[in-house]
């Protein structure tokens, strides 16, 4: 494939390079602050999507990865002065091998097994970690100040950061347009559809489900350790949060399952909905209320979301929106 | 005589105390067209799934050209060159008749890539009379459509031996002499064959021998006129030989 005749390709560049340049232009911190956390949730539901939407298999407790990336990166940084970029590096690297061998094991469970297992994944690292002293425990850890002086003092190192989120929401967004249009993609796709049929056509579904499983782990552990390491410090509650996770399969179903541009507009449309919900007074926590209902609307009248119906409108553009 | 293509030898399966096949033994031969016919529950179906790997035996051995392939899952039977339809069609919904027959091709014998895949897909697409349907989602096709979307994906992923699994059930008359026609010109290329079918007038045209299987065993092998003169045969079809024979003189 001509990945730069693709104008698709050249869509996930724009959007990715909106995102690095409309705060930094004006060092617009509030602006900065609200687009990290649409990158954040892009990034998470980008990867999910390759489980739910390509490959059929609902991952409740996807937010792990995230979480786990997160702990890694801040104990490499934290507590063995590693710099960030191969302590991101290695999380990913480690959360994703992590995966592969959960997966392995994990996968051979279809539906809502599947589903509640990945919840107790999450439940028992979540437990673990708060247990565990060298992480700091429930206390969980915190950077020490001069972790941020390598990156130029802590008010540039947040700028850093928040590029290399977006950039880490651009690959994201490539991954998940790459791997739907290759041989592996139709694979996954077969598997949705039919996981018995695929094998009988040959499609290797054991390894091609732990393969996007431990894929899906990677980019979203690497996005948790630039994230908590700009927060600079990280607790189990928050590392790995339940609802999080629920809440990404809502993006994921708002837009689309199965299509690249659905998690990414269904990622950024809720980061606003919850922005707003937030902000009205004695609603705290409301915007759970409204993922859920939601998301029972979404499955019982359109369970292809805003890009199945955009799609069922104007067929034409099942070839140009991914 | 030509090479063995495949060979079943001893297979059993027990699903707990039930013989679903019991010790059945059969050779084919490439190029040949060997059907598989039997009363309902006669453990047809098992066998094919015993063949290419979905279900793995409780006893006996399937090697396919002098192979051992007893056990293997069914996405390395097929990276062999064995493929099958579904007796109850399983198409991929939600993807259109041309990604299908692409599935098919790209994990068959031949391990294609997406665009030599969709080249062969193509051709298998015009040779069953699908390519009018290319860009159809595959859920939507009518049920001989259907069928005939398992026989492209199966022949898509070049097997040097096809097993058909009922693929004239629920086929209207015209329909199943399509059908037959696309498993006659199937033959011409030469893929063996091995096919369950119901349909008896079918199955005697077109077999070059026949084996029968009653309650997991094998009942009976050889010429398709052979075996349907065979008494027990017919016991097994139709209860009393007896009785089978007057209502049979009487159609006459």
């Amino acid at each position: 494939m001509k990945l730069f005749a693709r104008p698709f390709f050249w869509l996930i560049v724009a959007v990715t390079l909106l995102y690095a340049l409309l705060p930094t232009l004006g060092q617009n911190v509030t602006l900065r602050e609200t687009l990290v956390l649409s990158a954040i949730y892009i990034i998470l539901a980008a990867n999910l999507n390759l489980m739910i939407g390509y490959t059929g298999y609902v991952n409740f407790g996807s937010i792990v990865f995230f979480g786990l990336g997160g702990y890694l990166t801040l104990w490499l940084v934290g507590g063995h002065h590693w710099g960030l970029y191969p302590a991101v590096l290695l999380a990913g690297a480690v959360t994703s091998l992590l995966a592969f061998l959960l997966g392995i094991g994990v996968l051979r469970l279809r539906g809502a097994y599947f589903a509640l297992a990945t919840i107790g994944i999450n439940e028992a690292v979540k437990d673990f970690v708060a247990n565990f002293d060298p992480w700091g425990g429930a206390e969980g850890i915190f950077l020490p100040f001069t972790a941020f002086k390598a990156m130029g003092g802590p008010g540039k190192a947040l700028w850093t950061v928040y590029l290399l989120i977006v950039l880490v929401m651009g690959l994201s967004l490539l991954v998940a347009y790459l791997v739907k249009r290759s041989k592996f993609g139709l694979g996954l796709f077969a598997i949705r559809e039919d996981e018995d049929a695929a094998m009988v056509l040959g499609v290797k579904a054991p390894l091609f489900k732990t393969l996007v499983y431990s894929l899906s782990a990677f980019l979203p552990a690497v996005a948790g350790g630039l994230y908590f390491f700009k927060n600079g410090s990280i607790i189990p509650d928050e590392a790995f949060n339940l609802h999080l996770s629920i809440e990404a399969i809502v993006m994921v179903m708002l837009g689309g399952q199965g299509t690249v541009t659905g998690a990414a507009v269904g990622a950024a449309l809720y980061e606003r909905l919850r922005g707003l919900l937030l902000t009205i007074p004695g609603l705290s926590n409301f915007h759970l209320v409204i993922a859920g209902v939601l998301l029972l609307l979404i499955i019982l009248f359109a369970p292809g979301g805003l890009m199945g119906w955009l799609y069922r409108a104007w067929p034409r553009l099942r070839r140009v929106l991914e | 005589m030509s090479r063995v293509i495949l060979e079943v030898d001893h297979l059993t399966k027990a699903f707990g105390g039930l013989l679903a096949v019991n010790d059945v033994s059969f050779q084919m031969y490439e190029g040949e067209i060997l059907g598989l016919i039997g009363p309902n529950g006669a453990g047809k179906t098992t066998l094919f799934n015993l063949v290419n790997g979905v279900y793995k035996p409780t006893r006996g051995h399937v090697r396919f050209l002098s192979q051992e392939i007893t056990g293997l899952p069914p996405y390395e039977v097929v990276k062999r060159g064995l493929a099958r339809t579904h007796q109850i069609v399983r198409p991929l919904n939600e993807m259109t008749v041309l990604e299908n027959v692409v599935v098919g091709a790209c994990f068959g014998a031949e391990n294609l890539g997406l665009e030599p895949a969709a080249r062969v897909a193509e051709e298998v697409l015009a040779f069953v009379g699908l390519a009018e349907y290319r860009d159809t989602l595959a859920g939507k096709l009518n049920l001989a459509l259907k069928k005939r979307l398992e026989v492209a994906r199966a022949l898509a992923a070049r097997p040097k031996l096809l097993l058909l699994d009922e693929v004239l059930a629920g086929l209207n008359p015209a329909e199943v002499e399509r059908m037959l026609g696309v498993i006659r010109r199937i033959r011409e290329q030469g893929i063996s064959i091995l096919m369950i079918e119901h349909i008896m007038q079918a199955i005697m045209s077109l077999s070059d021998r026949v084996v029968v299987l009653n309650f997991g065993q094998k009942l009976a092998e050889g010429k398709p006129e052979e075996v349907a003169s065979d008494p027990r045969v017919i016991e097994a079809y139709l209860g009393d030989p007896e009785m089978a024979k007057k209502i049979l003189e009487e159609e006459a």
